[in-house]
Protein backbone atom coordinates (compact mmCIF):
# COMPACT_ATOMS: atom_id res chain seq x y z
CA UNK A 1 0.00 0.00 0.00
CA UNK A 2 1.80 2.82 -0.99
CA UNK A 3 0.72 6.74 0.20
CA UNK A 4 0.58 9.50 -2.16
CA UNK A 5 3.28 12.48 -1.75
CA UNK A 6 0.86 14.73 -1.42
CA UNK A 7 -0.11 14.17 1.97
CA UNK A 8 3.17 13.82 3.94
CA UNK A 9 2.83 16.16 6.00
CA UNK A 10 2.08 13.91 8.78
CA UNK A 11 1.66 15.18 12.34
CA UNK A 12 5.21 13.79 13.74
CA UNK A 13 6.31 10.61 15.76
CA UNK A 14 3.35 8.42 14.84
CA UNK A 15 3.06 4.99 13.23
CA UNK A 16 4.97 5.44 9.86
CA UNK A 17 3.48 6.13 6.79
CA UNK A 18 0.76 8.60 5.44
CA UNK A 19 -2.42 9.03 6.73
CA UNK A 20 -5.43 6.95 4.89
CA UNK A 21 -7.82 9.22 6.03
CA UNK A 22 -7.23 12.00 7.92
CA UNK A 23 -9.40 14.51 9.99
CA UNK A 24 -7.63 17.94 11.22
CA UNK A 25 -9.52 20.51 13.34
CA UNK A 26 -13.23 19.08 12.27
CA UNK A 27 -16.15 20.80 14.31
CA UNK A 28 -19.55 19.46 12.92
CA UNK A 29 -22.33 21.03 13.78
CA UNK A 30 -25.95 19.94 13.63
CA UNK A 31 -29.04 22.02 14.17
CA UNK A 32 -28.45 23.96 17.30
CA UNK A 33 -25.64 20.98 18.40
CA UNK A 34 -22.34 21.36 18.45
CA UNK A 35 -21.26 17.37 18.27
CA UNK A 36 -17.35 17.59 17.27
CA UNK A 37 -15.45 20.32 18.76
CA UNK A 38 -12.18 20.40 17.33
CA UNK A 39 -11.24 16.84 16.63
CA UNK A 40 -7.75 15.41 15.39
CA UNK A 41 -7.62 11.77 13.62
CA UNK A 42 -5.02 10.21 11.68
CA UNK A 43 -5.49 6.30 10.57
CA UNK A 44 -1.88 5.25 8.86
CA UNK A 45 -1.63 2.43 7.08
CA UNK A 46 -1.61 -1.27 8.94
CA UNK A 47 -3.32 0.24 12.13
CA UNK A 48 -6.31 -1.12 13.70
CA UNK A 49 -7.76 1.96 15.13
CA UNK A 50 -10.88 1.99 17.62
CA UNK A 51 -13.05 4.85 18.25
CA UNK A 52 -14.67 5.00 21.63
CA UNK A 53 -16.88 6.39 23.85
CA UNK A 54 -20.03 7.26 25.40
CA UNK A 55 -23.54 7.50 23.42
CA UNK A 56 -23.18 11.11 21.70
CA UNK A 57 -19.82 11.75 22.39
CA UNK A 58 -20.09 12.30 18.64
CA UNK A 59 -18.40 8.45 17.41
CA UNK A 60 -20.64 8.27 14.55
CA UNK A 61 -20.56 11.86 13.77
CA UNK A 62 -17.11 11.84 13.57
CA UNK A 63 -16.88 8.64 11.21
CA UNK A 64 -19.84 10.19 8.83
CA UNK A 65 -17.24 13.51 8.49
CA UNK A 66 -14.61 11.42 7.52
CA UNK A 67 -16.85 9.44 4.85
CA UNK A 68 -17.96 12.41 3.51
CA UNK A 69 -21.83 11.69 4.58
CA UNK A 70 -21.37 15.14 6.43
CA UNK A 71 -19.08 18.07 6.09
CA UNK A 72 -17.44 19.60 8.72
CA UNK A 73 -18.77 22.90 9.91
CA UNK A 74 -14.93 24.01 10.32
CA UNK A 75 -11.62 21.92 10.22
CA UNK A 76 -10.68 19.72 7.51
CA UNK A 77 -11.31 15.93 6.23
CA UNK A 78 -8.69 14.29 3.89
CA UNK A 79 -9.04 11.19 2.08
CA UNK A 80 -6.06 11.30 -0.71
CA UNK A 81 -7.88 11.16 -3.68
CA UNK A 82 -6.11 7.51 -5.00
CA UNK A 83 -7.78 5.95 -1.70
CA UNK A 84 -10.56 3.67 -1.14
CA UNK A 85 -12.55 3.88 1.87
CA UNK A 86 -15.29 0.99 2.64
CA UNK A 87 -17.72 2.46 5.10
CA UNK A 88 -19.74 0.33 6.74
CA UNK A 89 -22.89 1.78 8.47
CA UNK A 90 -24.16 1.78 11.38
CA UNK A 91 -27.52 0.10 11.01
CA UNK A 92 -28.89 -1.52 8.06
CA UNK A 93 -31.03 0.92 6.39
CA UNK A 94 -34.97 0.55 6.73
CA UNK A 95 -36.00 -2.18 4.47
CA UNK A 96 -36.41 -0.51 0.76
CA UNK A 97 -39.77 -0.93 -0.83
CA UNK A 98 -38.49 -3.38 -3.05
CA UNK A 99 -36.42 -6.73 -2.04
CA UNK A 100 -33.17 -7.03 -3.14
CA UNK A 101 -30.75 -10.23 -2.86
CA UNK A 102 -26.76 -9.93 -1.03
CA UNK A 103 -25.45 -10.38 -4.47
CA UNK A 104 -27.30 -7.33 -5.50
CA UNK A 105 -26.39 -5.20 -2.01
CA UNK A 106 -22.68 -6.03 -2.47
CA UNK A 107 -22.66 -5.47 -6.49
CA UNK A 108 -23.62 -2.18 -5.16
CA UNK A 109 -20.27 -1.44 -3.29
CA UNK A 110 -18.12 -1.78 -7.00
CA UNK A 111 -19.35 1.50 -8.19
CA UNK A 112 -17.30 4.91 -7.74
CA UNK A 113 -17.58 8.34 -8.96
CA UNK A 114 -15.82 7.22 -12.44
CA UNK A 115 -17.48 3.90 -12.74
CA UNK A 116 -21.35 4.00 -12.66
CA UNK A 117 -21.57 0.40 -14.08
CA UNK A 118 -20.67 -2.99 -12.85
CA UNK A 119 -16.80 -3.97 -13.90
CA UNK A 120 -16.38 -7.15 -16.01
CA UNK A 121 -16.21 -10.18 -13.76
CA UNK A 122 -17.92 -8.32 -11.17
CA UNK A 123 -19.95 -11.50 -9.85
CA UNK A 124 -16.95 -13.34 -8.99
CA UNK A 125 -15.76 -9.97 -6.96
CA UNK A 126 -19.38 -10.29 -5.13
CA UNK A 127 -18.93 -13.91 -4.35
CA UNK A 128 -15.26 -13.22 -2.55
CA UNK A 129 -16.36 -10.68 -0.76
CA UNK A 130 -19.05 -12.64 0.74
CA UNK A 131 -17.17 -15.72 1.26
CA UNK A 132 -14.61 -13.04 3.09
CA UNK A 133 -17.58 -12.53 5.61
CA UNK A 134 -19.05 -16.04 5.60
CA UNK A 135 -22.20 -15.76 3.56
CA UNK A 136 -21.22 -17.15 0.28
CA UNK A 137 -23.98 -19.76 0.02
CA UNK A 138 -26.70 -16.59 0.73
CA UNK A 139 -25.74 -14.90 -2.33
CA UNK A 140 -29.38 -15.11 -3.70
CA UNK A 141 -31.18 -14.81 -0.36
CA UNK A 142 -33.17 -11.67 -0.15
CA UNK A 143 -31.42 -9.11 2.91
CA UNK A 144 -34.60 -8.65 4.44
CA UNK A 145 -35.20 -12.58 5.06
CA UNK A 146 -31.36 -12.03 6.81
CA UNK A 147 -30.73 -12.03 10.31
CA UNK A 148 -29.41 -8.77 11.99
CA UNK A 149 -26.03 -10.38 12.33
CA UNK A 150 -25.88 -11.46 8.85
CA UNK A 151 -27.00 -8.54 7.34
CA UNK A 152 -24.54 -6.68 8.93
CA UNK A 153 -22.25 -9.02 7.57
CA UNK A 154 -23.18 -8.19 3.95
CA UNK A 155 -22.94 -4.88 4.54
CA UNK A 156 -19.61 -5.72 5.36
CA UNK A 157 -19.15 -7.38 2.29
CA UNK A 158 -20.08 -4.38 0.39
CA UNK A 159 -17.47 -2.48 2.11
CA UNK A 160 -15.22 -4.91 1.29
CA UNK A 161 -15.76 -5.73 -2.73
CA UNK A 162 -14.70 -2.09 -2.89
CA UNK A 163 -10.80 -3.85 -1.86
CA UNK A 164 -10.46 -0.52 0.26
CA UNK A 165 -7.43 0.69 1.37
CA UNK A 166 -9.14 1.18 4.69
CA UNK A 167 -11.81 0.02 6.35
CA UNK A 168 -14.37 2.10 8.52
CA UNK A 169 -16.90 0.71 10.73
CA UNK A 170 -19.70 2.38 12.57
CA UNK A 171 -20.49 0.33 15.71
CA UNK A 172 -20.51 -3.27 13.69
CA UNK A 173 -21.32 -5.41 16.50
CA UNK A 174 -24.25 -3.07 18.05
CA UNK A 175 -27.26 -5.20 18.43
CA UNK A 176 -25.29 -8.49 16.67
CA UNK A 177 -25.66 -11.79 18.68
CA UNK A 178 -22.86 -13.20 20.33
CA UNK A 179 -21.98 -15.91 17.42
CA UNK A 180 -21.90 -13.28 14.47
CA UNK A 181 -19.89 -11.27 16.88
CA UNK A 182 -17.48 -14.37 16.72
CA UNK A 183 -18.02 -14.40 13.14
CA UNK A 184 -17.09 -10.94 12.65
CA UNK A 185 -13.84 -10.87 14.74
CA UNK A 186 -12.21 -14.18 12.83
CA UNK A 187 -13.19 -12.24 9.72
CA UNK A 188 -11.94 -8.93 11.42
CA UNK A 189 -8.39 -11.02 11.59
CA UNK A 190 -8.10 -12.34 8.39
CA UNK A 191 -8.41 -9.32 7.12
CA UNK A 192 -6.07 -7.34 9.44
CA UNK A 193 -3.55 -10.57 8.70
CA UNK A 194 -3.79 -9.58 5.22
CA UNK A 195 -2.59 -5.81 6.33
CA UNK A 196 -5.96 -4.50 6.14
CA UNK A 197 -6.30 -0.89 7.83
CA UNK A 198 -9.15 -0.36 10.07
CA UNK A 199 -11.02 2.10 11.98
CA UNK A 200 -13.88 0.46 13.81
CA UNK A 201 -16.07 2.50 16.12
CA UNK A 202 -16.81 0.46 19.34
CA UNK A 203 -18.86 0.47 22.95
CA UNK A 204 -16.63 -1.93 24.32
CA UNK A 205 -13.28 -3.55 22.67
CA UNK A 206 -14.44 -7.02 23.30
CA UNK A 207 -13.75 -9.77 20.71
CA UNK A 208 -11.56 -7.24 18.53
CA UNK A 209 -9.64 -6.13 21.73
CA UNK A 210 -6.63 -8.11 20.23
CA UNK A 211 -6.31 -6.53 17.01
CA UNK A 212 -6.76 -3.07 18.39
CA UNK A 213 -3.12 -0.84 17.50
CA UNK A 214 -4.74 2.39 19.00
CA UNK A 215 -7.77 3.90 20.48
CA UNK A 216 -9.44 7.04 20.55
CA UNK A 217 -11.92 7.86 23.05
CA UNK A 218 -14.32 10.90 22.36
CA UNK A 219 -16.26 12.99 25.03
CA UNK A 220 -18.11 15.55 24.23
CA UNK A 221 -17.41 16.14 20.97
CA UNK A 222 -13.64 16.04 21.83
CA UNK A 223 -10.79 13.40 21.39
CA UNK A 224 -9.64 12.64 25.72
CA UNK A 225 -7.24 9.92 24.87
CA UNK A 226 -5.20 8.32 21.85
CA UNK A 227 -2.63 5.90 22.36
CA UNK A 228 -2.65 2.56 23.70
CA UNK A 229 -6.17 0.55 24.05
CA UNK A 230 -7.31 0.73 27.51
CA UNK A 231 -7.59 -2.29 29.50
CA UNK A 232 -11.49 -2.41 30.12
CA UNK A 233 -11.91 -2.69 34.11
CA UNK A 234 -12.80 -6.33 35.02
CA UNK A 235 -15.96 -6.36 36.73
CA UNK A 236 -17.57 -5.27 34.27
CA UNK A 237 -17.01 -8.22 32.46
CA UNK A 238 -18.13 -10.64 34.88
CA UNK A 239 -21.02 -12.67 34.48
CA UNK A 240 -24.24 -11.16 35.99
CA UNK A 241 -22.57 -7.67 36.25
CA UNK A 242 -25.53 -5.38 35.36
CA UNK A 243 -24.06 -2.38 33.95
CA UNK A 244 -26.69 -0.02 35.81
CA UNK A 245 -24.77 2.07 38.78
CA UNK A 246 -23.63 5.30 37.88
CA UNK A 247 -20.05 6.23 38.00
CA UNK A 248 -18.77 9.40 40.97
CA UNK A 249 -19.57 12.50 40.08
CA UNK A 250 -15.90 13.98 39.29
CA UNK A 251 -16.89 11.74 36.00
CA UNK A 252 -19.82 13.53 34.99
CA UNK A 253 -19.50 16.75 35.80
CA UNK A 254 -19.01 19.06 33.15
CA UNK A 255 -15.81 21.06 32.88
CA UNK A 256 -15.75 25.00 33.51
CA UNK A 257 -16.65 26.93 31.11
CA UNK A 258 -18.39 24.22 28.79
CA UNK A 259 -22.30 23.70 28.53
CA UNK A 260 -23.55 20.66 29.51
CA UNK A 261 -24.74 18.71 26.45
CA UNK A 262 -28.04 17.74 26.44
CA UNK A 263 -27.27 14.83 24.35
CA UNK A 264 -24.88 12.63 26.16
CA UNK A 265 -24.37 14.34 29.92
CA UNK A 266 -26.97 11.35 31.33
CA UNK A 267 -25.31 9.01 29.30
CA UNK A 268 -21.74 9.81 30.29
CA UNK A 269 -22.91 9.28 33.54
CA UNK A 270 -23.36 5.58 33.56
CA UNK A 271 -20.35 3.41 32.66
CA UNK A 272 -18.14 3.77 30.00
CA UNK A 273 -15.48 0.69 30.01
CA UNK A 274 -13.13 2.80 27.66
CA UNK A 275 -12.63 6.21 29.15
CA UNK A 276 -12.61 5.15 32.50
CA UNK A 277 -9.12 3.59 31.89
CA UNK A 278 -7.50 6.27 30.44
CA UNK A 279 -4.23 7.53 32.08
CA UNK B 1 -63.65 -14.71 -39.47
CA UNK B 2 -61.58 -16.31 -37.77
CA UNK B 3 -59.40 -15.54 -34.76
CA UNK B 4 -56.37 -14.89 -37.06
CA UNK B 5 -57.97 -12.69 -39.87
CA UNK B 6 -59.43 -10.01 -36.90
CA UNK B 7 -56.00 -10.08 -35.29
CA UNK B 8 -54.22 -9.56 -39.46
CA UNK B 9 -56.76 -7.14 -39.57
CA UNK B 10 -56.04 -5.23 -36.40
CA UNK B 11 -52.08 -5.22 -37.09
CA UNK B 12 -52.55 -3.39 -40.79
CA UNK B 13 -54.72 -0.55 -39.17
CA UNK B 14 -52.16 2.34 -38.85
CA UNK B 15 -54.52 3.69 -36.44
CA UNK B 16 -53.66 0.37 -34.18
CA UNK B 17 -49.84 -0.37 -35.18
CA UNK B 18 -49.25 3.64 -33.82
CA UNK B 19 -51.07 2.56 -31.11
CA UNK B 20 -49.88 -0.26 -30.37
CA UNK B 21 -45.92 0.36 -30.63
CA UNK B 22 -46.61 3.31 -28.06
CA UNK B 23 -48.35 0.84 -25.68
CA UNK B 24 -45.35 -1.68 -26.03
CA UNK B 25 -42.56 1.19 -24.89
CA UNK B 26 -44.70 2.88 -22.35
CA UNK B 27 -45.50 -0.54 -21.00
CA UNK B 28 -41.85 -1.74 -21.08
CA UNK B 29 -40.49 1.64 -19.38
CA UNK B 30 -42.94 2.64 -17.15
CA UNK B 31 -42.54 -0.44 -14.69
CA UNK B 32 -38.85 0.08 -15.14
CA UNK B 33 -38.78 3.81 -13.67
CA UNK B 34 -41.72 2.01 -11.06
CA UNK B 35 -39.05 -0.01 -9.68
CA UNK B 36 -37.08 2.93 -8.16
CA UNK B 37 -40.24 4.64 -6.88
CA UNK B 38 -41.32 1.83 -5.33
CA UNK B 39 -37.92 1.24 -3.89
CA UNK B 40 -37.67 5.00 -2.39
CA UNK B 41 -41.49 4.18 -1.01
CA UNK B 42 -42.53 7.33 -3.55
CA UNK B 43 -45.08 4.87 -5.11
CA UNK B 44 -47.28 7.90 -5.37
CA UNK B 45 -44.61 10.51 -6.96
CA UNK B 46 -45.91 9.73 -9.88
CA UNK B 47 -49.81 10.90 -9.30
CA UNK B 48 -48.02 13.95 -8.10
CA UNK B 49 -46.12 14.48 -11.26
CA UNK B 50 -49.37 13.82 -12.89
CA UNK B 51 -51.46 16.53 -11.82
CA UNK B 52 -48.44 19.12 -12.38
CA UNK B 53 -48.39 17.67 -15.87
CA UNK B 54 -52.13 18.51 -16.37
CA UNK B 55 -50.96 22.29 -15.46
CA UNK B 56 -48.51 22.08 -17.98
CA UNK B 57 -51.27 21.25 -20.49
CA UNK B 58 -53.59 23.87 -19.88
CA UNK B 59 -50.27 26.24 -19.99
CA UNK B 60 -49.44 24.74 -23.21
CA UNK B 61 -53.00 25.09 -24.35
CA UNK B 62 -53.00 28.93 -23.43
CA UNK B 63 -49.69 29.64 -24.75
CA UNK B 64 -50.75 27.73 -27.81
CA UNK B 65 -54.01 30.07 -28.15
CA UNK B 66 -51.84 33.28 -27.62
CA UNK B 67 -49.44 32.66 -30.63
CA UNK B 68 -51.95 31.23 -32.66
CA UNK B 69 -50.76 27.98 -33.27
CA UNK B 70 -53.22 25.32 -34.62
CA UNK B 71 -54.56 23.02 -33.84
CA UNK B 72 -54.63 24.87 -30.50
CA UNK B 73 -53.10 21.84 -28.58
CA UNK B 74 -50.35 21.56 -30.43
CA UNK B 75 -48.06 22.94 -27.47
CA UNK B 76 -50.22 21.18 -24.69
CA UNK B 77 -47.53 17.54 -24.42
CA UNK B 78 -44.49 20.03 -24.44
CA UNK B 79 -46.06 22.03 -21.96
CA UNK B 80 -46.99 18.67 -20.06
CA UNK B 81 -43.30 17.72 -20.45
CA UNK B 82 -42.08 20.93 -19.02
CA UNK B 83 -44.41 20.86 -16.12
CA UNK B 84 -43.76 17.73 -14.94
CA UNK B 85 -39.93 18.10 -15.45
CA UNK B 86 -40.31 20.72 -13.44
CA UNK B 87 -42.54 19.70 -10.89
CA UNK B 88 -40.44 16.52 -10.36
CA UNK B 89 -37.04 18.27 -9.75
CA UNK B 90 -39.03 20.61 -7.03
CA UNK B 91 -40.12 17.73 -5.08
CA UNK B 92 -36.46 15.90 -5.16
CA UNK B 93 -35.47 19.69 -3.58
CA UNK B 94 -37.92 19.26 -0.99
CA UNK B 95 -37.37 15.95 -0.48
CA UNK B 96 -33.51 16.52 0.39
CA UNK B 97 -34.49 19.40 2.70
CA UNK B 98 -36.22 17.79 5.13
CA UNK B 99 -37.73 14.53 4.32
CA UNK B 100 -40.60 14.81 6.35
CA UNK B 101 -42.09 17.48 4.23
CA UNK B 102 -41.84 15.58 1.49
CA UNK B 103 -45.55 14.08 1.84
CA UNK B 104 -46.94 17.27 1.66
CA UNK B 105 -45.23 18.61 -0.91
CA UNK B 106 -46.86 15.65 -2.50
CA UNK B 107 -49.87 16.99 -1.38
CA UNK B 108 -49.58 20.80 -2.92
CA UNK B 109 -48.25 19.09 -6.15
CA UNK B 110 -51.94 16.98 -6.28
CA UNK B 111 -54.21 19.91 -5.56
CA UNK B 112 -51.79 22.81 -7.30
CA UNK B 113 -51.72 20.51 -10.36
CA UNK B 114 -55.80 19.92 -10.59
CA UNK B 115 -56.52 23.34 -9.54
CA UNK B 116 -54.24 25.10 -12.39
CA UNK B 117 -54.99 22.80 -15.14
CA UNK B 118 -58.99 23.51 -14.84
CA UNK B 119 -58.34 27.20 -13.81
CA UNK B 120 -55.71 27.68 -16.94
CA UNK B 121 -57.98 25.44 -19.61
CA UNK B 122 -60.76 28.20 -18.73
CA UNK B 123 -58.74 31.21 -19.19
CA UNK B 124 -57.63 29.97 -22.52
CA UNK B 125 -61.01 29.66 -23.38
CA UNK B 126 -61.49 25.73 -23.48
CA UNK B 127 -63.66 23.71 -21.48
CA UNK B 128 -62.75 21.03 -18.66
CA UNK B 129 -64.10 19.41 -20.96
CA UNK B 130 -60.68 19.46 -23.19
CA UNK B 131 -58.82 17.95 -21.05
CA UNK B 132 -60.56 15.01 -20.42
CA UNK B 133 -58.38 12.88 -23.11
CA UNK B 134 -55.41 13.98 -20.93
CA UNK B 135 -57.12 13.19 -17.92
CA UNK B 136 -57.66 9.29 -19.39
CA UNK B 137 -55.48 8.93 -22.52
CA UNK B 138 -56.49 8.98 -25.79
CA UNK B 139 -53.88 6.57 -27.32
CA UNK B 140 -56.26 5.91 -30.35
CA UNK B 141 -55.86 9.33 -31.66
CA UNK B 142 -51.86 8.79 -32.26
CA UNK B 143 -50.04 10.38 -34.94
CA UNK B 144 -47.48 10.05 -36.13
CA UNK B 145 -46.00 12.80 -34.58
CA UNK B 146 -46.57 11.75 -31.38
CA UNK B 147 -45.48 8.40 -31.86
CA UNK B 148 -41.69 9.82 -32.92
CA UNK B 149 -42.27 11.57 -29.34
CA UNK B 150 -42.77 8.45 -27.37
CA UNK B 151 -40.17 6.69 -29.48
CA UNK B 152 -37.80 9.14 -28.26
CA UNK B 153 -38.67 9.69 -24.88
CA UNK B 154 -38.92 5.78 -24.34
CA UNK B 155 -35.64 5.22 -25.14
CA UNK B 156 -33.87 7.77 -23.05
CA UNK B 157 -36.09 6.85 -20.28
CA UNK B 158 -35.02 2.65 -21.01
CA UNK B 159 -31.52 3.73 -21.25
CA UNK B 160 -31.31 6.15 -17.96
CA UNK B 161 -33.36 3.02 -16.10
CA UNK B 162 -31.63 0.26 -17.09
CA UNK B 163 -28.05 1.72 -18.31
CA UNK B 164 -27.27 3.17 -15.03
CA UNK B 165 -29.23 0.37 -13.29
CA UNK B 166 -26.73 -0.54 -10.13
CA UNK B 167 -25.89 2.78 -9.35
CA UNK B 168 -29.72 3.91 -9.28
CA UNK B 169 -30.24 1.13 -7.35
CA UNK B 170 -27.17 1.94 -5.17
CA UNK B 171 -28.97 5.62 -4.76
CA UNK B 172 -32.26 4.55 -3.97
CA UNK B 173 -31.03 1.50 -1.24
CA UNK B 174 -28.69 3.35 0.99
CA UNK B 175 -27.81 7.10 0.03
CA UNK B 176 -25.65 7.70 2.66
CA UNK B 177 -23.53 4.89 1.60
CA UNK B 178 -23.96 6.14 -2.07
CA UNK B 179 -22.61 9.34 -0.81
CA UNK B 180 -19.52 7.73 0.78
CA UNK B 181 -18.58 6.01 -2.30
CA UNK B 182 -18.67 9.23 -4.21
CA UNK B 183 -21.29 8.43 -6.31
CA UNK B 184 -23.15 11.79 -8.23
CA UNK B 185 -25.94 11.43 -6.27
CA UNK B 186 -27.89 14.29 -6.36
CA UNK B 187 -27.40 13.79 -10.03
CA UNK B 188 -28.77 10.26 -9.77
CA UNK B 189 -31.02 11.24 -7.78
CA UNK B 190 -32.01 14.51 -10.28
CA UNK B 191 -31.87 11.40 -13.08
CA UNK B 192 -34.44 9.47 -11.09
CA UNK B 193 -36.90 12.09 -11.10
CA UNK B 194 -36.49 13.64 -14.42
CA UNK B 195 -36.94 10.24 -15.89
CA UNK B 196 -40.70 10.00 -13.32
CA UNK B 197 -41.09 13.25 -15.17
CA UNK B 198 -41.00 11.81 -18.90
CA UNK B 199 -42.24 8.52 -18.16
CA UNK B 200 -45.66 10.08 -16.63
CA UNK B 201 -45.71 12.67 -20.12
CA UNK B 202 -45.25 9.24 -22.11
CA UNK B 203 -47.65 7.09 -20.28
CA UNK B 204 -50.49 10.44 -20.38
CA UNK B 205 -50.97 9.54 -23.96
CA UNK B 206 -51.73 5.71 -23.03
CA UNK B 207 -53.26 5.68 -19.84
CA UNK B 208 -54.16 9.08 -18.80
CA UNK B 209 -52.80 11.25 -16.20
CA UNK B 210 -55.18 9.91 -13.90
CA UNK B 211 -53.69 6.40 -14.14
CA UNK B 212 -50.10 7.06 -14.97
CA UNK B 213 -48.92 5.92 -11.53
CA UNK B 214 -50.75 2.54 -12.33
CA UNK B 215 -48.65 1.59 -14.81
CA UNK B 216 -45.34 2.85 -13.25
CA UNK B 217 -46.75 0.85 -10.03
CA UNK B 218 -49.26 -2.14 -10.74
CA UNK B 219 -46.72 -4.08 -12.77
CA UNK B 220 -44.09 -3.77 -9.69
CA UNK B 221 -46.25 -5.09 -7.18
CA UNK B 222 -47.00 -7.96 -9.24
CA UNK B 223 -43.44 -9.25 -9.75
CA UNK B 224 -42.50 -8.35 -6.12
CA UNK B 225 -45.61 -11.79 -5.48
CA UNK B 226 -43.10 -13.83 -7.53
CA UNK B 227 -39.64 -12.64 -7.01
CA UNK B 228 -37.16 -11.27 -4.24
CA UNK B 229 -34.40 -9.75 -6.49
CA UNK B 230 -34.63 -6.40 -7.65
CA UNK B 231 -33.51 -7.05 -11.42
CA UNK B 232 -35.93 -9.94 -11.30
CA UNK B 233 -38.18 -7.55 -9.92
CA UNK B 234 -37.80 -4.69 -12.75
CA UNK B 235 -37.72 -7.25 -15.49
CA UNK B 236 -40.87 -9.17 -15.00
CA UNK B 237 -42.72 -6.08 -14.01
CA UNK B 238 -41.36 -4.92 -17.29
CA UNK B 239 -42.82 -7.59 -19.59
CA UNK B 240 -46.38 -7.65 -17.46
CA UNK B 241 -45.96 -3.54 -18.42
CA UNK B 242 -45.88 -5.00 -21.85
CA UNK B 243 -48.22 -8.02 -21.82
CA UNK B 244 -51.38 -5.73 -19.96
CA UNK B 245 -50.65 -2.41 -22.37
CA UNK B 246 -50.93 -4.82 -25.39
CA UNK B 247 -53.42 -6.95 -24.37
CA UNK B 248 -55.62 -3.64 -23.31
CA UNK B 249 -54.98 -2.31 -25.99
CA UNK B 250 -56.31 -4.97 -28.49
CA UNK B 251 -59.40 -5.54 -26.20
CA UNK B 252 -60.57 -2.01 -27.29
CA UNK B 253 -60.16 -2.90 -30.70
CA UNK B 254 -63.45 -5.22 -30.69
CA UNK B 255 -64.64 -3.79 -27.09
CA UNK B 256 -65.68 -0.02 -27.65
CA UNK B 257 -63.68 0.56 -24.09
CA UNK B 258 -61.64 3.27 -22.50
CA UNK B 259 -58.20 2.11 -23.31
CA UNK B 260 -56.33 3.11 -19.91
CA UNK B 261 -59.05 2.06 -18.29
CA UNK B 262 -58.71 -1.70 -19.48
CA UNK B 263 -55.06 -1.50 -19.37
CA UNK B 264 -55.22 -0.54 -15.18
CA UNK B 265 -58.09 -2.99 -14.42
CA UNK B 266 -56.05 -5.68 -16.67
CA UNK B 267 -53.00 -5.11 -14.71
CA UNK B 268 -54.62 -5.12 -11.41
CA UNK B 269 -56.00 -8.27 -11.94
CA UNK B 270 -52.89 -9.67 -13.06
CA UNK B 271 -52.38 -8.48 -9.88
CA UNK B 272 -54.88 -10.79 -7.83
CA UNK B 273 -53.69 -13.32 -9.92
CA UNK B 274 -50.27 -13.31 -9.11
CA UNK B 275 -51.21 -12.80 -5.40
CA UNK B 276 -53.27 -16.04 -5.34
CA UNK B 277 -50.96 -17.72 -7.58
CA UNK B 278 -48.08 -16.86 -5.15
CA UNK B 279 -48.11 -19.72 -2.35
CA UNK B 280 -48.79 -21.97 -5.19
CA UNK B 281 -45.49 -21.38 -6.03
CA UNK B 282 -44.01 -20.90 -2.84
CA UNK B 283 -44.41 -25.10 -1.93
CA UNK B 284 -42.74 -25.88 -5.02
CA UNK B 285 -39.93 -24.37 -3.57
CA UNK B 286 -38.39 -26.65 -0.73
CA UNK B 287 -39.21 -25.39 2.82
CA UNK B 288 -36.96 -22.49 3.87
CA UNK B 289 -36.13 -22.48 7.27
CA UNK B 290 -36.75 -18.90 8.50
CA UNK B 291 -33.92 -18.85 11.73
CA UNK B 292 -30.37 -18.47 11.12
CA UNK B 293 -27.88 -21.36 11.06
CA UNK B 294 -26.09 -20.41 14.48
CA UNK B 295 -25.68 -22.06 17.56
CA UNK B 296 -28.02 -20.68 20.63
CA UNK B 297 -26.69 -18.76 23.18
CA UNK B 298 -27.87 -20.78 25.95
CA UNK B 299 -27.49 -24.21 26.50
CA UNK B 300 -30.02 -26.19 26.30
CA UNK B 301 -30.95 -29.93 27.18
CA UNK B 302 -31.53 -31.27 23.77
CA UNK B 303 -34.98 -32.26 22.82
CA UNK B 304 -35.13 -36.11 22.26
CA UNK B 305 -38.29 -35.77 19.90
CA UNK B 306 -36.32 -32.95 17.41
CA UNK B 307 -32.89 -34.47 17.02
CA UNK B 308 -33.63 -36.42 13.88
CA UNK B 309 -33.43 -33.00 11.83
CA UNK B 310 -36.24 -34.32 9.48
CA UNK B 311 -35.92 -30.78 7.85
CA UNK B 312 -32.13 -30.97 7.09
CA UNK B 313 -32.12 -27.04 7.53
CA UNK B 314 -30.37 -26.72 10.66
CA UNK B 315 -26.28 -27.32 10.41
CA UNK B 316 -24.28 -25.55 12.75
CA UNK B 317 -21.82 -22.67 11.31
CA UNK B 318 -18.22 -23.12 11.94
Amino acid sequence: MSAPATTATGTGATPAGAPLIEARGVHVRLGSSHVLRGVDLAVRPGEVVALLGANGSGKSTLVRSLVGVLTPSAGEVRVPPAHRVGYVPQRVSAGSGVPSTAEEVVASGLLHPRRLRLPRGWRARVHEALDQVGLADRAHDATGLLSGGQQQRVLIARALVRRPDVLVLDEPVAGVDHPSQEQFATTMRSLVADGLTVLVVLHELGELAPLVTRAVVLRHGRVVHDGAPPQPRGDHSVAGHDHVHPHPADDMAPRPGEPELGLDSGVAAWHETASEARP
Amino acid sequence: MSFFDEITLMLTDPFMQRALVAALLVGAAAPVVGTYLVQRRLSLLGDGIGHVALTGVALGWLVGAAVGVSPNDALAIPGAVVAAVVGSVLIEVVRRRGRTSGDLALALMFYGGIAGGVLLIGIAGGSSGNLMSYLFGSISTVTTTDLVLTVVLSVVILAIGLGLRTALFAVSHDEEFAVASGLPVWLLNMAVAVVAALTVTVAMRVVGLLLVSALMIVPVAVAQQLTHAFRRTMTLASVVGVVVCVAGLSITYWQNVSPGATIVVLAIGVYVVAALARPLLARRRPPHDPHPDIPDDVAVAPAPALAGGATGGKECER
